[in-house]
């Protein structure tokens, strides 16, 4: 590929043959399967496909997925900030040992942690035992979806946030205090927007994830229709009955509302960086 | 407080010691329920019944076979996906192309996906009933309900991983070196072998090693694209459900025993990689 309006030239080789593994590979990989399954939309029609989506038990089951994985991220973005913070600043025993452990949801395999949550929240299990009394029922209702999606979005926050806080001029938090601010105001004021830009990426992050997550939830869920039952498990039901164009119909709103959902936190992350001065 | 003494520095830039210690202990409590007690619930599962038990359990066929295609499907998507993700990087880092913004998000575009989605579309691209699908089956050529779809499956939720670590590392790099060695009469080839690379083993370490052990563990989009075929088409995260679904415990828990160890392994790998080569790793935290 000679160089032209498309690049600009460099004495660097190997642009031809990098550029043309990652076009095939992503071709193949990713985009003709997401093609494909925007194209059976369009084969369908938006007015069947509308037809498809809209039941009682498939808006339930979207309804259910996105407000079980906000609740889930906004848990794990106060969480992951406090979390960020003790790391960083706080010298204690068995710091380095939980600051690797963070990264747990990462290593382990969903469907491990969704059976291991089944049975430690089961009515036989050690903390569903626990909880039992209190009248807290965690497994198989909406609140175990919460806890597995929890833990899953948990790393997010708490590694996009961490390098900013290494990084914080501790100079800034003396001015604020000679100034006369008191330690609540200062990281209200001071610390706390600083991190806002990181946090609201970690939390995308989580949110992406825990929207379309599958392998935790099932398990802890219990997948009652109309009540306990995630989308993407209802696109597999539809599959393993063979009815394509429905379940191509329910991941086609799914893709549509987690981008509408992306695009206005990315909104948002700019509106903030703009705010706080940030590039 | 009538007497003023002196006051650290360090006392205002921190918060009341009380403050402190509730914010460490509610944290740390927080972390073992949600964190450390499901990893312990695995082992200690795994093991109701013995060491016997578990490890007799390991052994049947069903176990056995699961555990070698799940590793025959990583040996085959996490090579892929390193070559991919250094091609991308090279591509992206060494050369600037209109759209590059664009490739980058479409490189990331997995992540916002749900592994179940990923899972139909490849089914609907290469299923009987795609006019793809139907080329393929009249050519013996299956992919649905077949290794090729697994390992097409991990490579879909895998696909950044790589790529996302290496990039912002060989930005960092810059060109220079490369464009010295060549300028130096070395080839294309030698300049990424003896100048590239050893700048970004680690990092390049670090990605493989995260995707690695995604490769292992995805379930969503293989359960769609596997077909669950007993014996034939089930990875070990497959099997677990199987096994959990026949209420045989015992089994499931012990194969997902040997999944947290490998995500034990993991993390010990990555914590050890970060303490040594934080400089370089520092980039990929940085962006």
């Amino acid at each position: 590929m000679r160089a032209s309006i498309f690049r600009s030239p460099s004495p660097l080789p190997g642009f031809g043959l990098s550029f043309g593994i990652v076009m095939t590979v992503l071709s193949i990989v990713v985009l003709l399967p997401i093609g494909a399954l925007l194209g059976r939309g369009l084969m369908i029609g938006p007015g069947d496909l509308w037809g498809m989506v809209n039941s009682r038990r498939i808006w339930s089951a979207l309804s259910l997925s996105f407000r079980a994985a906000l609740i889930a991220s906004v848990f794990n973005l106060v969480f992951g900030i406090v979390l960020a913070w003790v790391l960083v600043r706080y010298r204690f025993w068995g710091r380095r040992l939980v600051d690797a452990a963070v990264d747990l949801p990462f290593a382990l395999p969903t469907a491990v942690a969704g059976i291991s949550l089944t049975a430690l929240y089961a009515p036989n299990g050690v903390l569903g035992q626990a909880l039992a009394p209190l009248g807290i029922k965690v497994a198989y209702t909406e609140l175990g979806i919460w806890m597995a999606l929890v833990f899953i979005g948990l790393p997010f926050v708490v590694r996009t946030v961490q390098p900013v806080i290494e990084e914080l001029d501790r100079e800034v938090e003396e001015v604020s205090a000679t100034l006369g601010a008191r330690r609540a105001y200062t990281l209200r004021r001071v610390v706390l927007p600083t991190l806002a830009p990181a946090a609201l990426t970690g939390f995308a992050l989580a949110l992406a994830r825990s929207v379309g997550e599958y392998g935790s939830v099932i398990f802890i869920a219990g997948n009652i229709p109309n009540l306990t039952e995630i989308a993407p498990l209802l696109i597999v039901i539809r599959l393993e009955e063979y009815n394509y164009d429905a379940a191509a119909a329910i991941g086609i709103a799914m893709l549509l509302i987690s981008f509408a959902m992306l695009l206005a936190i990315n909104l948002i992350q700019v509106w903030s960086r703009r705010r706080i001065g940030l590039v | 407080m009538s007497d003023i003494t002196f006051i650290r520095a360090e006392s205002v830039t921190t918060e009341p010691r009380l403050a402190r210690g509730l914010l460490i202990g509610g944290t740390m409590a927080l972390i073992a329920v949600l964190l450390f007690a499901p990893l312990i619930a695995v082992f200690a599962e795994a093991l109701r019944d013995g060491w016997a038990a578990s490890l007799d359990a390991l052994a049947s066929p069903d176990a056995r076979s699961a555990i070698r295609l799940t590793l025959i499907v990583a040996a085959i998507a996490v090579p892929l996906n390193a070559v991919f993700g250094i091609a991308a990087a090279w591509a992206i880092t060494k050369f600037d192309f209109r759209g590059k913004a664009f490739l980058i998000t479409l490189i990331d575009l997995p992540f916002s996906v749900s592994p179940v989605v990923a899972g139909l579309a490849l089914v609907l691209l290469f299923g009987v009933n795609s006019s793809l699908g139907g080329w393929l089956v009249a050519n013996d050529l299956k992919i649905v309900f077949a290794f090729p779809g697994i390992v097409l499956a991990t490579m879909f939720v895998t696909f950044p991983f790589v790529a996302r670590e290496l990039i912002p590392v060989m930005i960092e790099q810059g060109r220079a070196e490369e464009e010295a060695a060549l300028t130096l009469g070395a080839s294309g080839w030698r300049a990424f072998f003896t100048v590239t690379l050893p700048n970004i083993r680690w990092a390049l370490l670090y990605g493989v090693l995260l995707c690695n052990a995604r490769a292992m563990g995805e379930f969503g989009a293989v359960a769609v694209i596997s077909g669950k075929i007993r014996g034939e088409t089930t990875t070990m995260p497959i099997m677990i459900e199987m096994f959990y679904n026949e209420y045989l415990s015992v089994a499931a828990f012990s194969l997902a025993g040997v999944l947290a160890l490998l995500a034990l392994v993991t993390l010990t790998l990555k914590s050890l990689l970060e303490w040594r080569h934080a400089d370089v790793l520092a980039a990929t935290r940085r962006h």
